[in-house]
């Protein structure tokens, strides 16, 4: 057994959301700049160069690079061999949230009570914590700070086994043709088929830490990433919904085995504000 | 193009959809729990905490200012959660709304009735439209913390033309433009 102190957990929390709301991964600022060099849209080409004016601004840590500095998304990878010490494990990661949020001056954007009252937490807590148990004796955590325009763009469609890859397409195509300006494209496009309801939302939010330029392991899943992505850039919608070739970055899709009569697809837009941090102790 | 607040029936006939503008001058800040506050304000006949005849309205919830700056990171949020209250302040003389994303169908008829422009802002450029804004404070619902009351000052602030009084839209037109089969 390995012991890792819950105070250690929650450091690296609190320092992970500061950076996730900082610094923009590499990949991302690439796919941005890429996005400027074929954009012919004038005002996609200009949408795209105060992107990246934003990028280098936030990069010297006074300004976030969105207002929205989300919810917590945190996916957790804890080796079996581990033993958290000092502490519980998903009480340190809100206590980190709570400290990251608090001392990096970020939006505390939780509301504790969602159809009435709707009262701000106020220290950015609870965060959302998904947890898997894996081989080893390390532990992975990864912070996802995920902005609401975005998430609420979601779409879950219990599709039937019928419908098939075609129906898939159009299921998606057809999500990010009605969310059109609203989620801040450029963005990446997560999707997860099969499984459960439950879980084909999560595979599509999952997807959404892969860097932008990789693709699925799979040949037919990747082929179906790049049809997908192409079918999403022929909308014409374009950066900030104002017309242009750039409406994605990336479609990236997970897949999981599933009932037969089932054939769940999940739809997870992220921003082109595409956060996130992660390390491993 | 630029544009001072506030916004003068003449300058507003002068916009059109998908015109780049800059904006100089007041405009106050209001997102969810501050229209609700507001509309629910109107519903029992009492006065708004601001006159919004001839002002702008920018959809935001700033993050947090840090000690020596004017405020936090500052772009827009999704304007379509506003539009359930915007067509009742467009109806008492507010004459500009600056956001991001779609307005349904009732609230672009309520700019072309009430002569209103809705403008939109670059989401996600939060950090470089904070550097436009001068000066910025909380004028009511301060409990509200991100989503209270506030009046900004701002220079140069850009923003592009998105649906004008004359039914013209910008999303439309763009990705008319632009789609392939």
């Amino acid at each position: 057994m390995r012991e890792i102190q819950a105070s250690q957990i929650t450091e690296t929390i609190a320092r992970l959301a500061i950076e996730a709301n900082h610094y923009l991964g590499e990949d991302v600022v690439a796919a941005l700049q890429n996005a400027r060099a074929v954009e012919e849209s004038p005002q996609g080409k200009e949408v795209l160069d105060q992107l990246l004016k934003n990028v280098e601004i936030a990069k010297q840590g006074t300004f976030p690079l969105c207002q929205d500095t989300g919810v917590a998304v945190i996916a957790v990878e804890l080796g079996q061999e581990v033993h958290i010490v000092g502490g519980e494990l998903n009480q340190a990661i809100h206590d980190g949230v709570k400290k990251g949020y608090a001392e990096g001056f970020l939006r505390k954007s939780m509301v504790g009570q969602p159809f009435s009252s709707r009262k701000n937490t106020k220290d950015n807590t609870p965060a959302m914590i998904h947890t898997d148990i894996v081989p080893g004796d390390k532990l992975h955590i990864t912070i996802m700070p995920k902005g609401g325009g975005c998430e609420n763009m979601s779409a879950l469609g219990m599709l039937k086994p019928a419908d098939g890859r075609q129906g898939v397409i159009d299921f998606v195509v057809s999500t990010i043709d009605k969310a059109g300006s609203n989620p801040c494209p450029p963005t990446i496009v997560g999707v997860g088929i099969g499984g459960s309801a439950d879980q084909a939302m999560w595979l599509a939010k999952k997807s959404l830490l892969r860097p932008v330029g990789e693709y699925n392991p799979d040949e037919e899943t990747a082929a179906l990433e790049n049809e997908l992505l192409e079918k999403i850039n022929n909308l014409g919608i374009g950066p900030m919904g104002l017309g242009g070739r750039i409406t994605s970055l990336a479609a990236n899709v997970l897949v999981a085995p599933c009932h037969i009569a089932s054939m769940p697809v999940g739809v997870n837009v992220q921003c082109h504000s595409a956060r996130y941090k992660e390390a491993v102790l | 193009m630029k544009l001072t607040t506030p916004l003068t029936d003449e300058s507003i006939a002068n916009l059109k959809a998908g015109d780049r503008v800059e904006i100089t001058g007041t405009i106050y800040v209001a997102r969810d729990a501050a229209h609700k506050r507001m509309v629910e304000t109107l519903d029992r006949g009492e006065p708004l905490p601001v006159d919004v005849r001839g002002q702008i309205v920018y959809y935001m919830g700033p993050s947090p200012t840090k000690p020596g700056q004017v405020i936090g990171s500052a772009g827009p949020t999704t304007s379509g959660r506003m539009d359930r209250y915007a067509p009742r302040l467009m109806e008492i003389g507010l004459k500009g709304m600056i956001g991001k994303g779609l307005r349904i169908p009732p609230v672009k008829d309520a700019m072309k009735k009430f002569k209103a422009v809705y403008f939109a802002a670059t989401g996600g450029a939060a950090a470089l439209i904070s550097q436009r804004i001068k000066k910025a404070k909380v004028i009511a619902y301060e409990e509200l913390g991100a989503e209270a009351l506030q009046e900004l000052q701002v220079e140069d602030f850009p923003v592009i033309v998105v649906n004008d009084i004359y039914g013209g839209d910008a999303y439309e037109d763009g990705k008319k433009q632009y789609a392939r089969n």
